[in-house]
């Protein structure tokens, strides 16, 4: 395989807090290959979405980090996001051009008084120099891909005439409009109905396959990652604890930590009590 | 749309019962009151002639029938006749209710375009030693009544510049007709009473606008904005900004009351030909329907300028034109 | 379990409280006033309508250690007044006479007065010789000789209590028709919902001059107090009765209280025994920063001069000497009462955010 295409190396994040200085991130590292899925799971508080956000560059100004965290795009010289500043050009660039990120929450990551065609549209006048009719049709046809119907009207409405599995779409085609090397998804599907959910997997899942990009998934749940994932990361209390291929850390994960969550899985109990 | 403007009018009503309530308080009427001034200099008029003016003024009607008679006047635009200035109410409120709209509405916009950038700056620098010098100057300037402000303003302009302030016009200017040379007079005094007027909103205003935005600024949307790459100052100004601004349009119809009975002091204290002294002058004198006509002008503009809010709110934020349609 | 689990809530609202240090100095100088205000007739040198035919219009004095030659003097004094006019604009010029000196002492005698009413007294705090024909006006005097530093204390008393009174009615109003209309509902809610619209969209200045300027001027001074209070607070209540009906619409529906009903307490045991305790905090917190504008409105109203009238003593009547610029130029210090006004409000906003903060067991003022 390819050099990957991100690295992150000795990744440490704290947060200054009145009680003092809390570690969020211990010396975390993995990478990031090119054209697959790489889940990072682990339950709340082990510091999966700061690790996402760090990616990102998106911490608040409480958080001081150390660490290495590179890109290699595939015809560009590497970069260095950890060494960037924070006024650097090359950093917005970066955000929504090389990397893009879905969020967790539909239902106010989107501006209430926008018009949902501009929010998209915005994405694509941010990074290339187009006139606002030619964004306008890239975004609806963007739209088109992640499966939105009746696309020229909807783009005229607001985020609050949408469903929740609506505007997580509109957020996938604002996050892959500019093509992107890197998706981001931070719990994507956590805050939608069940069916809504595997819609949105099947389409983050196909639109990986089409375009080719890499997608770094996070999680807290094992069944979506057997489901979506090629690679898995599993974090515990801010350290990574073990990574490899999902076939092999699902089958035989080796940490006492890996083993732990696989046996919380209801599904995986059912098995054990049924053996 | 219809429905809203249609809810004005039970509102106008209590307010229009509130206020002949309030003008029928003091003892005596028109009349007794006029007599009382006339025995004073020596003149009695006949049982007859007092019949005839108690009936020519309703005054032998019972309560509601003077009520309705006095609010269907309002209505048709008949205010009734001060004896303090022995002319029609209607010829002595018209100007001065201009000029009080445009001291009013000119201390509304000063007090935004102040203290809405400075409650921008603040929630941006969140303690920084200009938001705490800002917060320190807006919580002074809350505490210190209007006509305080333009009493030290008074003292301070004569004793550094040896300048006289008051009225909105120089003498020469004060009764020639209208021209440029005029309007520019308006605006050179126009400011004081602006400020003066403008301070009392500004810590309010900047306080409220420091805290819905730190509220915005943590709000999802504004990390997708971010995650997409929008230019910081850009995504301040057209999201959290944009988004935090709207309900200070809901503010007008709270802060217009406050502007209107701030203007009603500060007219005083600094002679403006506005609706304030007059309002003081008919209060002490007991000149009812002029002070009565007042009020309810006062309280219909208010009312006006809240619907109006309400309208503008409507057409920036499409989240209640949704609610609405 | 740790140590912070264990507080009571009224323990951890007072941590909470003086982590405030600006609400506290608030608060130390709210005690101050208010026992100035209390303790007036005392502290002041002179009584409030006690003339001094010498010193008219006089400046401040300022009070000494060092005389004009540079010597120390253990006991403070001020010099006496010296008084010219001008030949030409007949103005009145004081300026210090370094030849007399007037000694401040302790419990001096003076104007015998009576102490809140009853206790009759001529001693003073501190004062000078009267009776050697010292004298000693530390904020000045007004246009008829009397001493601004007493009129001030006594001013403090009426407006500093007016703040309190009228918060206390307005109190009473907002909880009363904020909690009936919250916990009935129907009708009696919507008819006190639409009197509070209309009454937050009335100009309040306009009508509570209206109101004042009918209240008789034939009231005694002590009527037409309590009259200018109950004006006040007629429009006050509808912030309070807001809040307070929104806070019962929620609780209603809340375990503690339903549970109250189901072990069959009467409406009356509910609203007092059950839901207003347990929004008390949030109640004295608006209260506090209710107060200032109780004193505002007093201010203005006397200002105008037609709120409290003179002989009343208050902060309002006080400046409406100060009414036109000519004043103003010549006798400044005819302001200090202002002063006081802008630091009694600064200390109960403050006072009363640190109140809000500590008292909302959410809060979080070091991160908020």
């Amino acid at each position: 395989m390819s050099e990957p295409l991100l690295t992150v190396k000795d990744l440490v994040v704290e947060f200054r807090t009145e009680l003092g200085a809390v570690r969020a991130l211990d010396e975390v590292s993995f990478d990031v290959p090119r054209d697959c899925i790489t889940a990072v799971v682990g339950e709340s508080g082990s510091g999966k979405t700061v690790t996402g956000n760090s990616i990102m560059r998106l911490l608040p100004e409480s958080a001081q980090s150390s660490g290495e965290i590179v890109l290699r795009p595939g015809d560009e010289e590497p970069i260095s996001i950890s060494s960037l500043t924070e006024r650097d050009p090359r950093l917005l660039d970066l955000r929504g051009g090389l990397v893009s990120m879905v969020f967790q929450e539909p239902m106010t990551a989107l501006s209430p008084v926008h018009r949902i065609g501009d929010q998209v549209a915005e994405a694509v006048l941010c990074h290339r120099r187009v006139s606002r009719e030619t964004a306008w049709d890239e975004a609806a046809a963007m739209l088109e891909q992640v499966g939105l119907t009746d696309v020229e009207r909807r783009m005229r409405m607001y985020p609050f005439e949408f469903s929740g599995g609506m505007r997580q779409r509109v957020i996938i085609a604002m996050a892959l409009i500019c093509h992107p090397q890197l998706l981001i998804c931070d719990e994507p599907t956590t805050a939608l109905d069940v069916t809504i959910q595997a819609e949105i997997l099947v389409l983050i899942r196909s639109l990986q396959r089409k375009l080719r990009n890499s997608v770094l998934f996070i999680t807290h749940d094992l069944g979506v990652v057997a489901q979506i994932a090629d690679r898995v990361v599993v974090m515990h209390d801010g350290k990574v604890v073990e990574s490899g291929s999902v076939r092999q850390v699902l089958k035989s994960p080796r940490h006492p930590y890996s083993i732990h969550l696989l046996a919380s899985m209801p599904g995986a109990r059912t098995r054990e009590f049924s053996q | 749309m219809l429905r809203r403007l249609l809810g004005m009018i039970p509102t106008l009503a209590v307010i229009s019962v509130l206020v002949f309530t309030v003008i029928q308080l003091p003892e005596g009427d028109i009349v007794t009151s006029t007599l009382d001034r006339l025995s004073a200099t020596g003149v009695e008029m006949s049982d007859e002639r007092v019949r005839n003016l108690r009936a020519q003024y309703n005054l032998d009607q019972p309560i509601p029938v003077q009520y309705l008679s006095w609010i269907g006047n309002f209505i048709t635009g008949d205010m009734g006749f001060s004896y303090l200035y022995a002319r029609p109410v209607n010829e002595l409120v018209w100007e001065r209710l201009g000029y009080t709209l445009l001291v009013t509405v000119g201390a509304l916009l000063f007090t935004w375009l102040l203290a809405l950038p400075i409650g921008i700056y603040s929630a941006v620098r969140q303690y920084s030693v200009a938001d705490y010098a800002f917060t320190t100057a807006g919580l002074i300037g809350l505490a210190t009544p209007n006509f305080l402000i333009a009493l030290i303003l008074m003292y301070l302009g004569y004793t550094w510049f040896g300048l006289s302030f008051g009225g909105l016009f120089s003498p020469e200017y004060l009764n020639a007709p209208w021209s440029w040379a005029r309007f520019v007079d308006l605006l050179a005094h126009l400011w004081i009473p602006v400020i003066v007027i403008g301070t009392s909103g500004m810590a309010i205003t900047m306080r409220l606008m420091r805290a819905n935005l730190l509220d915005e600024l943590r709000k999802p949307y504004v990390t997708t904005a971010r995650a997409k790459g929008v230019p910081p100052l850009k995504l301040l100004l057209k999201y959290p900004v944009r988004i935090a601004i709207n309900p200070f349009i809901s503010t007008i119809g709270l802060l217009l009351p406050a502007l209107i009975s701030g203007e009603a002091i500060v007219g005083v204290v600094l002679n403006l030909p506005t609706t304030g002294p007059l309002l003081v002058q008919s209060l002490i004198t007991q000149d009812m329907y002029l002070a009565g006509s007042l009020i309810m002008l006062l309280s219909v503009l208010t009312v006006v300028g809240m619907l109006l809010s309400d309208l503008l709110l409507a057409w920036v934020d499409p989240r209640i034109r949704h609610e609405r349609a | 379990m740790s140590e912070l689990d264990q507080l009571s809530p009224g323990r951890l609202a007072w941590l909470r409280f003086r982590r405030h240090r600006l609400a506290m100095i608030a608060g130390g100088v709210l005690v101050f006033l208010y026992l100035l205000a209390l303790l007036c007739e005392f502290i002041s040198p002179y009584t409030p309508e006690q003339r001094n035919a010498r010193a008219i219009n006089a400046p401040p004095m300022e009070i000494r250690f060092f005389d004009a030659d540079g010597r120390f003097h253990l006991r403070p004094f001020v010099y006496g007044l010296d008084l010219t006019i001008d030949p030409d604009t007949w103005m009145r010029e004081y300026r210090d006479d370094t030849g007399t000196r007037f000694e401040l002492r302790f419990f001096a005698e003076g104007e015998p007065y009576r102490m809140w009413g009853i206790f009759p007294a001529d001693r003073h705090l501190f004062g000078v010789e009267q009776a050697g024909g010292e004298y000693f006006h530390w904020f000045g005097t007004d246009s008829l000789g009397r001493d601004m530093f007493t009129r001030v204390l006594h001013g403090a008393r009426v407006s500093l209590s007016i703040g309190i009174v009228g918060v206390g009615l307005t109190l009473f109003l907002g909880v009363l028709l904020g909690g009936f209309a919250g916990y009935l509902g129907g009708i009696a809610d919507a008819a006190v919902q639409r009197m509070t619209e209309v009454l937050q969209s009335i100009p309040t200045l306009p009508l509570w001059m209206a109101l004042s300027a009918a209240l008789p001027a034939a009231w005694s001074p002590i009527t037409t107090y309590f009259g200018v209070t109950i004006i006040l607070s007629l429009f006050g209540w509808t912030t309070l009765a807001r809040q307070v009906r929104g806070r019962f619409l929620a609780m209603r529906e809340e375990d503690f209280v339903v549970a109250a009903r189901l072990v069959g307490a009467n409406d009356t045991r509910i609203v007092f025994r059950h839901m207003l305790p347990s929004f008390a905090s949030h109640i004295i917190t608006t209260a506090t920063l209710a107060v200032p504008a109780m004193i505002l409105g007093e201010t203005a109203l006397s200002f105008l001069g037609i709120g409290l009238r003179a002989p009343v003593v208050s902060w309002g009547v006080l400046l409406q000497q100060a009414q036109n610029y000519q004043v103003i130029v010549l006798t400044p210090w005819l302001l200090l009462p202002g002063a006081f006004i802008v630091v009694t409000v600064i200390a109960f906003n403050l006072l009363g955010d640190g109140l809000r903060d500590a008292a909302d067991p959410f809060s979080n003022p070091g991160k908020s």
